[in-house]
């Protein structure tokens, strides 16, 4: 079996040639133009990828399931209502929408919330069998969802385009102001990090052998139900929901790196994002020349996994 | 020492656990005893901080166990409990290498690992130590954890129904070396058992436990008498002395 | 809750649903054949109520006879990945066939829910599940499946705002001309009707249909066309309306049990109700204007669907 460590050098080199070939493949004499706009987009995928990796890979720690994921269970349904009820209630002129730290602030304080309401439910989990809290989860989607929709047919037509905007991002449509605020995050995120891989890793060993082991459990669990809330609500303003690209990362992960350590599953997952984003998104504007964003395909291939996950686990537990 | 004072708990309306007061003598073996839904493992769970007490408190040393640092806490008593279902994989040497987590935080020094060695010497794990859990049977498993709890070097050891799932041959395997862990190096175990001949054969002290209270809190030979049983079990068990053991004959017991 | 006092609620709710929208009509205008309120009322009024009734009691149906079927509480045309499937057939059509007509289009719509419905119920046959959770999981994901290649397709076509325009369940623009197609669901019901039993025997079975004389696969399959029939037609019609095949038969046989022959009647009555209710709340909410009745559904539905959830995990068990 290959040694961890030569496996990451060999995903950080994927990497590699992924920016560099989404930066430079064809570019000819547009590159004053091109170079810094593919730039700014390749940093959105690469902030996106991480936060994702690594607020899936924490979530999945506490709940101690592989298929949960916060996007699943609606999280970043969550934002878009958030900006909707802000749009619809304040309007587009307030201080919650001109305010980009303000209606940052928000967006993560109501997602932090709306978490935390959930874990109610999954702290019980084993009470409540996992396939009813996905199906939950995806419920909850609908619902906000359709009251978003809802919400926005109400809103007058004009707000209504400046509020299309904030929700409709994408990897083409990345905000540059946000992508500063993006980068902040994910460093103090970072910072926090450090401090905690040692006690995720403890903390997967379940709930009694954590405490054993002198982990102060619950309140660590609220912390990193907070970290990952702040994770998604960032690569959902930066780009908009990509419902299974945690779910895909993290398990790829656990499946290639096997380990306990959280600092290297959390590597390898946002390693992998990024390989997936890029090459992704490479492979889709430049060699197939589809107008498709990579978030479609992702979405298509999460899916059929997400099935394949499904199906895999009701066989173990049955 | 260990104080339990005045501990309740309900779970919804129903009370689990009722004023129930015990000292653990350090230095001994202590097995808590009663039928099924007696509150035995609430009670444990309860002393090792796994669940909050609704009212009465637990010292540690003369002081309320929430008022423990949970590091200081975890260096002075482990708790094990009896599901352990993990979904990471780990190697048995990983798993026993986390009882030293309270003193490394994570990172091992030379002292740790030697720790760690002989938690799985005394535990008879040193020649799977590389192999993953999920490729160990149920009592070699179980041994893993075990020997992670001994590895976290702690005075005080409680355990949940550590006998669970084990066939006999490990069952007596493992009571001996908690025994061992008494005797040569001091330490208290406290454990929840089922069978009531291996809390007789091998406790120092026993507490038994029905409906939630505390009905009997004695020196094994001064429980493991009929009518000490009969208050606690409702059957009337012979008690049969073989080798200079009680043997409790409830096979074929007259139930009350 | 009798037969007669939902036929009341039928007939009190389509005399409302009658006089309610942006312009007033007065009975009295009718008096005058020539009068713009009675052109209104013919073209638009009518053809509204008649499209609601139908579409509401064939998707009711439809999802009974799915449940009944699959024995399933949770399986329904939303969480199956029919009506997904119907949208994708649109697609195909108009991607492959220039200048597409009606016909062609029904007909591949057709086609496609059907195989998709019977993708899905191949899918359930091949995996052991023990929980009655995990069908509709794996019939939403499905769903999702299909109608992300709808996206990807749509995308690549340029045709992304006729797929959204798909998406609204609305009966806004249903006037005469353009719903006729929704009276091919009545001979469906019908059939539906005459079958019940055998469907209720089928449920149980292969072996206890051989058991019975039965042909099961013969009874599977009308089931099966029946449910694409009513599907695409309101599909093509009214568009996605999620949730109603799921709810309504699920609340029918909690009071009426599972008699399909019994619960028939009940059924539709109740999803025309259920229907009318959600329609004449979206058009009173923001009159003049309307809120498409997909979304009304929707927040109704899935609110009603979580507290089943809730409730009735045991119940589904059953």
């Amino acid at each position: 079996m290959q040694k961890n460590s030569t496996k990451l050098i060999f995903l950080i080199l994927l990497v590699i040639i992924c920016v560099l070939l989404y930066g430079f493949y064809d570019i000819k004499g547009g590159f004053d133009y091109a170079f810094p706009r593919r730039m700014i987009r390749v940093a959105a995928m690469i902030i996106t990828g991480i936060a994702i990796s690594y607020s899936t890979v924490v979530f999945q720690t506490i709940t101690h399931n592989r298929i949960l994921t916060p996007s699943v269970m609606g999280l970043d349904s969550m934002y878009e209502v958030v900006q909707t009820f802000i749009y619809f209630f304040a309007g587009s002129m307030s201080v919650w929408i001109i305010n980009k730290y303000l209606n940052f602030g928000a967006a993560v304080l109501a997602m932090v919330l709306f978490a935390l309401f959930l874990y109610r439910f999954l702290f019980r989990a084993d009470k409540h069998p996992i396939y009813l809290l996905l199906l939950i989860g995806m419920i909850l989607g609908t619902l906000l969802g359709s009251f978003v929709t809802f919400l926005q047919v109400m809103i007058d037509p004009v707000e209504y385009l400046g509020l299309q905007t904030l929700l409709f991002a994408s990897f083409t449509n990345v905000k540059a102001e946000l992508l500063y605020i993006a980068i902040g995050i994910l460093l103090l995120s970072f910072i926090y990090g450090y401090r905690i891989m040692k006690k995720l890793d403890v903390m997967s060993l379940g709930r009694e052998n954590a405490i054993n082991l002198g982990i102060n459990y619950d309140r660590m669990v609220m912390n990193i139900l907070i970290l990952s809330s702040i994770l998604i609500a960032t690569s959902t303003a930066l780009v908009g929901p990509i419902t299974f690209l945690g779910l895909i990362v993290a398990n790829l992960s656990y499946q290639y790196l096997v380990t306990y350590k959280h600092s290297v599953l959390i590597l390898g997952a946002s390693l992998i994002s990024i390989v997936a984003l890029v090459g992704g998104q490479f492979l889709v504007e430049h060699i197939f020349e589809l107008r498709t964003t990579i978030s479609v395909i992702i979405n298509f291939v999460g899916g059929i996994y997400f099935i394949y996950l499904l199906i895999k686990e009701s066989r173990a537990s049955g | 020492m260990i104080e339990i004072k005045g501990l309740t708990k309900q779970f919804g309306k129903k009370p689990v656990v009722e004023d129930v007061s015990v000292t653990i003598e350090p230095g001994t073996i202590t097995s808590f005893i009663g039928p099924n839904g007696a509150g035995k493992s609430t009670l444990l769970s309860m002393v090792s901080r796994l669940l909050e007490a609704d009212t009465g408190e637990v010292l540690l040393d003369q002081n309320n166990v929430k008022k423990w640092k949970s590091t200081e806490f975890a260096k002075r008593v482990s708790i094990l409990r009896q599901a352990n279902y993990i979904n990471v994989r780990l190697t048995v040497r990983e798993l026993v290498s986390f009882g030293r987590y309270p003193y490394s935080k994570g990172r091992l020094n030379s002292e740790d690992n030697k720790f760690v060695d002989q938690a799985m010497e005394y535990m008879n794990l040193t020649d799977m130590q590389d192999m993953y859990l999920d490729e160990l049977s149920g009592g070699q498993k179980q041994r893993a954890f075990i020997a992670m709890v001994i590895a976290q070097d702690t005075d005080y050891i409680l355990l949940d129904e550590p006998l669970n799932n084990l066939d006999m041959k490990h069952s007596v395997q493992i009571m001996k070396i908690l025994r061992k862990l008494v005797d040569d190096l001091g330490r208290t175990v406290v454990i929840v058992l089922h069978d009531i001949n291996f809390a007789s054969v091998y406790s120092d002290r026993i507490v038994a436990l029905k409906n939630g209270k505390l009905v009997k809190n004695g020196a094994t030979n001064e429980i493991i008498n009929s009518d000490a049983l009969r208050d606690i079990y409702d059957m009337d068990i012979p008690i049969q002395e073989q080798n200079g053991c009680r043997i409790c004959v409830y096979f074929n017991s007259q139930t009350s | 809750m009798r037969l007669w006092m939902l036929l009341i609620a039928t007939i009190i709710l389509s005399i409302v649903s009658l006089f309610i929208g942006a312009i007033d009509i007065r009975l009295s205008d009718l008096l005058d054949w020539k009068s713009e309120e009675t052109q209104i009322f013919l073209i638009s009024r009518i053809p509204r109520l008649v499209a609601i009734i139908l579409a509401g009691a064939g998707m009711s149906i439809a999802g009974l006879i799915m449940q009944a079927l699959s024995r399933n509480k949770f399986v329904s045309p939303t969480t199956a990945g029919t009506l997904d499937a119907a949208k994708l057939g649109i697609l195909i059509s108009m991607l492959f066939i220039t200048n597409v007509t009606y016909t062609e289009q029904i007909i591949f719509s057709f086609i496609f829910a059907l195989l998709g419905t019977l993708l899905f119920m191949q899918i359930l046959d091949r995996i052991k599940f023990t929980d009655a959770i995990f069908v509709p999981l794996i019939g939403i994901m499905f769903g999702n499946i299909l109608s992300s290649i709808t996206t990807f397709f749509a995308y690549e076509a340029d045709i992304i705002q006729n797929i959204s325009a798909w998406l609204m369940g609305s009966f806004t623009l249903i006037i005469a001309g353009r719903y006729e197609l929704l009276y091919v669901s009545i001979p469906a019901v019908i059939l539906a009707y005459l079958y019940a039993n055998k469907f209720t025997v089928a449920g149980m079975g292969e072996e206890f249909a051989k058991n019975l004389g039965l042909s099961y696969k013969v009874v599977l399959n009308i089931g099966l066309i029946l449910v694409a029939i009513i599907s695409t037609t309101v599909v093509l019609t009214v568009g996605m309306i999620p949730f109603l095949g799921l709810i309504v038969p699920n609340i029918v046989s909690l009071y009426f049990g599972d008699n399909l022959r019994k619960t028939i009647p009940h059924t539709m009555l109740l999803g025309v109700v259920f229907l009318l209710v959600c329609d004449i709340v979206g058009r009173i909410i923001i009159h003049p204007y309307e809120i498409p009745v997909n979304i009304t559904v929707a927040v109704i539905g899935s609110a009603i669907f979580l507290i089943m959830l809730f409730r009735g995990r045991a119940y589904a068990k059953k």
